[in-house]
């Protein structure tokens, strides 16, 4: 294991409560530092915390702390050295969206309000900041879009290069949004799993370069916790019955309840029962075909769907994410193209929120997964929108259009039908 | 006949550092992995399970394609071919 700095014990504040990184797999364990993968056995590794220092958290603590994901900052693997005051995003009650759908209690989790618009800004404050604690200079990662934009985003506010690759083949609007902040951008051609390969063997090259989702892997993964925190938040201090997340690398969904663990655990909130749902998009649903098929494995698919933010073809968490939906009693679904497309409709028009396809493919699973009865339309539900939908605008370009054009008269405006209701 | 392997960070302390190993005279994957045991003792039982089979969290290509997709341990592996040994967890 490379270890940038001699002696982890002196880590420890920079580091929050985190003591050290274990394997997943076999349970070897290493000082803090770089890496995501066991020597021993290739598992992925996780952050080991100090139970001691965690245990000293409590709501007080917590409602003291700034308006930011940082509010969590005692169960996080970094303190805020970069900091775009990222997350406390609203948590929208969804009453007209239930009442379409005849379910009960419904909220949406809104993260595109972050300041790059998508939860991705959350991994990336935490890998940000553990990257420049660790002594790096450069940051960088393998990218659907949504990260390109947050990795480039943090590295300009903190001084740092970045080095961004995507596919070639990404939405206009994720280019733009990445390209703006300066940093280098490297389009491949070929799909996010060729860009994800090509990284984990540049990460072996470039050891000077902070890779967010590859060498910095355990760090940033674990400020995807902070939408479960925000939510149990939100709701006063509670778990909601069933929730609804969008699975790409299945990252997300893991660390969603295990956010809700901890608060469990940490007598933050009672540890009532939950159930974790998925959502992909049929062109890419590796893990929702091996969530039917019964399998422990995900196979990997070459993706074709517009939801190009959930294009992972051979997700990295996919058989944890299984693990955790099948434990919670949970579900994967997945939806056509043309039900993420209704599925952005829907949301924008009953609740006026714009969600990227990744919000669409959520919605319209909720939807499928309300008609198989397999999610309980009686039990509080919460679903996460990831991104924001004007970084997508292709996908819904075809159906959102002007009702009718007409010229600047009166005459016209009294013909078109526009009055009547 | 020599095939490049590219040995991940982590398998590097059995290489004595070295990024990149040649291994002559293997022509499938499970005899390149012999081969570069016996160079470098111990390499083989990071990349394999007690059974001899790929481990779960790491992905072996033979030039661009990946032996889970061709024919696992039993890929050729020609002269002038690169071997690439990855973490499988990465990305997302």
């Amino acid at each position: 294991m490379t270890t940038l700095l001699a002696n982890s014990r002196d880590l420890g504040p920079t580091f929050g409560a985190a003591a050290n990184l274990f394997c997943r797999e076999c349970g070897a364990t290493y000082d803090l530092g770089p890496g995501n993968a066991c020597e021993q056995c290739f598992g992925p590794l996780e952050i080991g915390y100090d139970s001691s220092l965690l245990s000293l958290v409590t709501r007080e603590s917590i409602e003291a702390g700034p308006r930011t994901m940082w509010r969590y900052g005692a169960l996080l693997p970094a303190t805020p050295v970069v900091d775009l005051q990222v997350g406390c995003t609203r948590l929208v009650k969804a009453d007209n969206l239930a009442r379409e759908l005849g379910m009960k209690s419904l909220w949406v989790k809104d993260d595109s309000g972050n300041p790059t618009h998508s939860f991705k800004d959350r991994v990336v404050a935490v890998a940000a900041s553990a990257a420049r604690s660790l002594g790096f200079n450069v940051l960088s990662c393998a990218s659907t879009g949504n990260l390109a934009n947050a990795v480039a985003a943090a590295a300009a506010r903190a001084g740092m290069r970045s080095v961004v690759f995507i596919p070639s083949d990404l939405e206009a609007g994720k280019v733009v949004t990445t390209a703006v902040y300066g940093g280098t951008l490297v389009a491949i051609d070929g799909t996010y799993d060729d860009v994800n390969r090509l990284c984990a063997e540049v990460a072996g090259e470039q050891e000077d370069w902070a890779f967010v989702n590859v060498n910095v892997r355990p760090f940033y993964a674990e400020g995807s916790k902070t939408v479960g925190f925000e939510i149990a938040e939100q709701l006063g201090w509670r778990l909601p019955q069933q929730v609804v997340v969008p699975v790409a690398s299945g990252a997300l969904l893991t660390k969603v309840d295990k956010a809700w663990r901890e608060f469990a655990e940490l007598g933050l909130v009672e540890g009532t029962p939950y159930k974790v749902f998925g959502a992909q998009a049929t062109g890419c649903s590796p893990v929702s075909a091996a969530f039917k098929a019964g399998h422990d494995v995900v196979q990997p698919v070459r993706p074709s769907t517009i939801a190009k933010s959930l294009a992972i073809g051979n997700p990295a968490d996919g058989v944890y994410a299984l693990d955790v939906v099948r434990r919670t009693g949970g579900a994967v679904a997945d939806v056509s193209d043309e039900e993420v497309v209704a599925g952005i409709q829907l949301l924008a028009r009953t609740e006026g929120i714009f969600g990227e396809t990744a919000g669409g493919v959520t919605v319209a699973c909720l939807k499928a997964l309300l008609a198989s009865g397999q999610l309980d339309p009686e039990a509080e539900t919460v679903i996460l929108n990831t991104g924001d939908g004007l970084k997508t605008l292709d996908a819904v370009a075809p159906v959102a259009k002007p009702t009718t054009t007409i010229k600047p008269s009166l005459t016209e405006f009294r013909a078109s039908g526009v009055a009547a209701p | 006949m020599s095939v490049t392997v590219r040995v991940p960070t982590i398998l590097r302390s059995l290489t004595g550092g070295a990024s990149e190993v040649s291994v002559d005279g293997a022509s499938t994957l499970v005899e390149l992995l012999d081969k570069l045991d016996a160079d470098h003792p111990g390499i083989k039982g990071r990349v394999l399970d007690e059974s001899g089979k790929l481990r779960r969290f790491v992905n072996v290509y033979v030039g661009e394609e990946d032996v889970r997709f061709a024919g696992g341990l039993e890929t050729p592996t020609p002269d002038g071919a690169t071997v690439s040994i990855i973490p499988a967890v990465a990305g997302g």
